[in-house]
Formats: C-alpha cells, sequence, structure tokens
C-alpha cells in the first residue's frame, strides 16, 4: 500500500472542531466545552484547532518523513510505518522524555498527572489506516477541510489549489520542506507562524545532526584504544628499561 | 552544602543533613506516589529540568576526575598523582551511582530503565549514553572493588581484578570520552530551540573538554575538604600540577567557545539586555577568574586560594550545564521554569547522600594513604599488584 499523508486547508476550515471530539472519541479521552476551548496539544487533546480572529489551522502530529521522536528514542518505541504514520509503542517507553524534547513541531505530550504515565500523540488513526480507512478527523470533517489518502495525491492536491488560487493562500506547503518533509500537509491564508508553527526549520532532517556526531563512535574506541595501549606500552617500558639498565639507579619516585 | 565534611561543627552539619534526607524522602514519596505532575514544574513546553540539567548533566561531569585520575597514573604512569587516584575513583563511582539514582526519579517509568539494554536504537545519542554509563559504572566498580577486597583481605579476588586493571582503565577512558562527549550530543538535534549562546555542533567537544577541566577542580576540592575533615596533610605539590593543568585546559576551553562564537557570528546576543546574556557572561566569569588566577604561581602555592579557584571552576561548570538545559531552552520554549521545592529537595537530598557516603568510605575504608607510619600488608600486595600488571 502506497504511504498515506493527511492535508488540511485552513481556507476551508470553519471551526467546529468535530475533529477534535472524533478525535477524542476514537482515543477514549474526555471531550468537553471547556476542553475544547483548550487549543494545545496535552495528554487528553492529541489534536486541536487553534483560532486566530476568522482563521483557523490544525495541530496534529506531522508524520515526518524521517521523525526526530523515532531518532532519538533510545529504546526504539516510535516507528514510522510504510504506511505513513509515525507510531508509539508505550510498553518499550520508560519516560525519558527525549522525544519531547527533540520535536520540532512540539507535539508529543506527556501524562503528567499519572504515577504510571505514557507519551499521548496522534498516529494517524494507524489501526483505521491498516482497515483501509481515513482518519477520524477527515471522516468527521464536514467542510472538506480536513482530507486523507496516498501522501502522493495529497501533495498533488495541495499544489493544485495553490496553483488555481494563489491569492487564496500564503504560498507555501507546509510540512514539505521541513526537517525532510512531513506526512501532513498544511495550507493556510495566513503564515502559519501566526498558529505556533515554526517557519525557520531547517530543510535537512534533524537526525542527520545526532548521526554525525554518532559516526565518530567506532573511531574513538578504536584510535583512542590503540593511543591509550601505546601509551600505556611506551611509559612502562621506559621505566623497565631504566630497571634493567641499572639496577642501582632506582626508577625516579616522588621523593621531592 | 560545600562544607558537608569538616569536623568542628559536626552536629550542626548533622542536623542539617537529616533535615535534608527527611525533607528529601518526602518529596521522594511525593514524586513515586503523585506522579511527576505534582512533584516538578515540568510540563509538555519543558520536559527536562533541574533532574537532567543538574543532576544527570553536572553529576556525571563531576565525576570525571575518576576517568582522567585513572589515566594519568596507570596510562601515563605518572606515579606522583598516585595518592590521589583512590578518592577520584571513589567520588566518580559514587557520582554515577547517584546519577542512577537521580534518573529514577526523573524517569516516568523508573522500572524500565534497563530498556535499553535490550530495546536497541543505536541512532540514539540518549542510547549510547545509556550503555556507557552502564558499563563505565560496572568498571569503576571494578576499578573500586580492591579497595573493599583490601578491607576483607581476600588476596586471590584482589589479585584477578589487579591483573586487569590496565584493560579496564583503558575502557573506562574509552567509555568516558564517548559518553561525556555525548552528553553534550543530545542537544545537537535542538538547533531551534537552543539558544544560539549554547547551540554549537561542537557541544561534544565542549562537554568533554570541561568535564575533564572539572574533574580537576573536583580532585582539588575534595583534597581540600578530605584534608579539613581527617587532619591529613594537603598534598600542595600534586594539587599545584592539577591546578596548572586546570588553568591550561580551561583557557583552552574558553579559547574554544569563543572563537566557535565568532564563527558561527553569534557573539551578538552576549551583548543585549537579555537574561541569556547574563547568564552567558555569569558562566564565562565562573570559568575565567580561575583560569586566570591559576597562571600565578603565588595563587597555586596558596592551598586556599587554590580551594576557591576550583570552587568557582567548578560554578563555572555548573552554570554552562544549566545554561544549555534550562537558560538556553526557555525562550524557545515560550514557558519559564523554576524547579519546585520538591525538585530541588531530592537534588539536595542526592548531593548530601553524595558527601556522607564518600565520608563514610573514607573513615571505613583505606582510600588515602596513610603516610608510612603504618604499611599494612594488604597495601604491599596492592603495590607488588600493580608493578605485576605494570611489567
Amino acid at each position: 500500500m502506497a504511504s498515506k499523508a493527511v492535508l488540511f486547508d485552513g481556507t476551508l476550515c470553519i471551526g467546529c472542531r468535530s475533529c477534535e471530539s472524533a478525535c477524542a472519541e476514537k482515543w477514549g479521552l474526555p471531550y468537553d466545552e471547556e476542553i475544547a476551548a483548550e487549543e494545545r496539544l496535552s495528554e487528553h487533546k492529541l489534536t486541536t484547532v487553534v483560532t486566530r480572529g476568522e482563521r483557523y489551522a490544525r495541530r496534529l502530529c506531522m508524520h515526518c518523513v524521517e521523525p526526530t521522536c523515532a531518532s532519538v528514542c533510545p529504546v526504539g518505541a516510535f516507528r514510522k510505518t510504510d504506511l505513513g504514520p509515525v507510531i508509539y509503542e508505550e510498553w518499550r517507553c520508560m519516560g525519558c522524555r527525549y522525544c519531547m524534547l527533540a520535536c520540532p513541531f512540539h507535539v508529543p505530550a506527556y501524562e503528567w498527572s499519572k504515577t504510571l504515565p505514557k507519551v499521548r500523540k496522534c498516529d494517524m488513526c494507524n489501526e483505521r489506516q491498516l482497515a483501509g480507512k481515513v482518519t477520524a478527523c477527515t471522516e468527521a470533517c464536514p467542510t472538506g477541510a480536513t482530507a486523507s489518502g496516498d501522501r502522493d495525491a495529497m501533495l498533488a492536491e495541495a499544489r493544485k489549489r495553490l496553483a488555481e488560487n494563489p491569492a487564496q493562500y500564503d504560498g507555501r506547503i507546509y510540512g514539505v520542506g521541513e526537517v525532510g518533509g512531513a506526512s501532513v500537509f498544511m495550507l493556510s491564508a495566513v503564515p502559519l507562524t501566526q498558529f505556533g508553527y515554526r517557519s525557520d526549520l531547517p530543510a535537512e532532517p534533524l537526525p542527520v545532526l545526532t548521526r554525525r556526531a554518532l559516526a565518530f563512535v567506532p573511531d574513538v574506541v578504536g584510535v583512542g584504544g590503540v593511543l591509550l595501549g601505546g601509551i600505556y606500552w611506551i611509559t612502562h617500558r621506559r621505566e623497565a628499561v631504566a630497571a634493567a639498565e641499572g639496577k642501582n639507579r632506582a626508577p625516579r619516585r616522588n621523593h621531592e | 552544602m560545600n562544607r558537608g565534611l569538616p569536623l568542628p561543627k559536626f552536629t550542626y552539619w548533622r542536623a542539617v543533613f537529616l533535615t535534608v534526607m527527611a525533607l528529601g524522602a518526602y518529596a521522594a514519596y511525593l514524586r513515586f506516589l503523585h506522579g511527576l505532575g505534582a512533584s516538578t514544574h515540568l510540563s509538555d513546553d519543558f520536559p527536562w529540568g533541574l533532574w537532567i540539567g543538574f543532576d544527570v548533566l553536572c553529576g556525571v561531569g563531576l565525576a570525571a576526575g575518576g576517568f582522567t585520575l585513572a589515566a594519568a597514573v596507570h596510562i601515563f604512569n605518572i606515579e606522583k598523582y598516585k595518592p590521589i587516584v583512590r578518592p577520584a575513583i571513589l567520588t566518580a563511582f559514587l557520582g554515577y551511582l547517584l546519577v542512577i539514582v537521580a534518573l529514577l526519579f526523573d524517569l516516568g517509568r523508573p522500572y524500565r530503565i534497563w530498556h535499553p539494554l535490550i530495546m536497541w536504537n543505536p541512532h540514539s545519542v540518549m542510547f549510547e549514553v545509556g550503555w556507557c554509563v552502564t558499563l563505565y559504572t560496572t568498571v569503576l566498580a571494578l576499578e573500586f572493588s580492591p579497595v573493599v577486597l583490601e578491607k576483607l583481605r581476600w588476596r586471590r579476588a584482589l589479585k584477578v581484578v589487579h591483573g586487569a586493571l590496565i584493560p579496564l582503565v583503558i575502557a573506562g577512558v574509552l567509555l568516558s570520552t564517548l559518553h561525556q562527549s555525548s552528553l553534550g550530543s543530545l542537544y545537537l538535534i535542538v538547533p531551534h530551540k537552543l539558544h544560539p549562546l549554547w547551540y554549537t555542533p561542537l557541544l561534544p567537544i565542549l562537554f568533554f573538554l570541561s568535564a575533564v577541566t572539572v574533574g580537576l577542580a573536583m580532585t582539588i576540592f575534595e583534597s581540600w575538604h578530605s584534608s579539613k575533615a581527617f587532619g591529613r596533610q594537603l598534598e600542595v605539590p600534586l594539587l599545584r600540577g592539577m591546578a596548572r593543568l586546570l588553568a591550561v585546559l580551561e583557557s583552552a576551553y574558553l579559547v574554544m567557545r569563543f572563537l566557535d562564537l565568532a564563527r558561527r557570528g553569534a557573539l551578538g546576543p552576549a551583548f543585549e539586555p537579555t537574561p541569556e546574556a547574563g547568564f552567558f557572561w555569569l558562566e564565562i566569569a565562573f570559568m575565567a577568574v580561575p583560569a586566570l588566577l591559576l597562571y600565578f604561581v603565588r595563587v597555586r602555592a596558596n592551598p586556599k586560594a587554590l580551594y576557591w579557584c576550583a570552587v568557582l571552576a567548578i560554578f563555572g561548570f555548573i552554570t554552562h550545564r544549566l545554561n544549555v538545559s534550562v537558560t538556553g531552552m526557555e525562550r524557545a520554549s515560550g514557558v519559564q521554569y523554576v524547579p519546585k521545592w520538591t525538585e530541588v529537595m531530592v537534588t539536595l537530598a542526592i548531593v548530601a547522600l553524595g558527601f556522607a557516603l564518600f565520608r563514610a568510605a573514607v573513615q571505613y575504608l583505606p582510600i588515602f594513604e596513610r603516610g608510612g607510619e603504618e604499611e599494612r600488608p594488604s597495601e604491599m600486595l596492592a603495590s607488588a599488584g600493580a608493578t605485576q600488571a605494570g611489567s
């Protein structure tokens, strides 16, 4: 099956929050007016609509092509599946929260109130995707602001909309050029920075940065080991030679 | 906290210690029964706080004296430092054990701390740190074991450990090099979050160099306290030598730090009226003052001045690591993180526990070499073992 993606078009969104309640229902999370008004991702809100006057945007996991969370997790609890979703395997997680520190989109949330907490984030309805269905938020959206389907098709659709109505959009597809690309694309009439999105993310995937450092590990072990062994041999050889040359001349000790 | 050892006011410090431990125990109760939300000011915006920034990042660095001194004496064969290898290894061993204790507080599911050992992700810096810290703590336990074995007079076990000493020391140096630098690499992944005064591709190198430097400062610090507490002669010539090395390394570090800032064009923010700039200069001052002062023979010859220079260097180190983990991360997070009292109390209790354990170990185990008058057979065996390993 082809890799899936979600396309959100802010110009079609009416701020009805059907996506939020569908998401809460899917995860079995509480949802009421108070939670609806929170407008931020948290342990009980895995997607949210963000309102700025008459304009709307959505926040949810971007399902990066090269996910930072999957790269930093010491126990490999995050995985990008062939189908597109970045999924989280709770049974591996020890709760170090490096994923939260590292995520460039500020997505993973933690169950701070629980004694045995886990990370919470959108999984692009992995189980529904496996069953060939669209995400719960897509199904619930009354205006088509949220759409989902094959990644290539979603990207083509986004490009088409930009080309057909250039005046209606701010001119970019968010999620294409950020940290190596994502599987969630955002279209908006105004820059998404107004909704808390960052426009200054590097184009290359973040895991490249740590991979570069980790590449030195074998060198440190190999070269370092030989070097230290060599130094040990030389420094102690000198002493042995001195001892052998003249037993009357004791090796230098610290009698100062 | 810095006078936990001296005897004169022992009852006073004992009271302080017990208070800290009692409050720490209550904080631990809150942490483990009510969760991280109830016991910390951490949040989705600020997931790493004092326990990672101080207890882990500083704790591991402050314990770096163990591998540097072990290397100096056993690999480089600089015998004059031999009297302070044991206290340095003791500090390192206790340090790493306490870092693990702190991690158990910080991890959401501490009972899964062993997961990285079987669930591998070699792309993760944290995975590498986890493995190195586990292995190095084992190495430290073995490097420290002769002290206990001597006390117990288990000569055969002692001989085995001495035979393995050099490979152990080499492994210890390699593992330390890897994870001391990797603690800096942890932050390579957040170029968009860490302030430009602290984010640099050189983070791993800066973390390694500062750890080696502070390891020397810690050795001076603990030698001074031990001499006060136990009425020992201070090893002034030794400490002088280390102080000189400290000055050189700290200077090299600062030169590298400023060259890097200049090369990245990040010096501008240092002169803007922001909290970040303030904390940056505090960090630099704490490091630069001892680095400069210790070039003067008069300062190095004066034990008290030497001691205070070491304390400043330690403060500089701690400020840098807290700047990386807290100050530099705040702006991008959009929140201001101030640790909750429970976080502070747990940290203080862990530090106090470290002092107490160090003190107890020095009191009951042959850590410091007694000056000649009571040479015990076990010590002779130890030195015999050392020469044997050296041949």
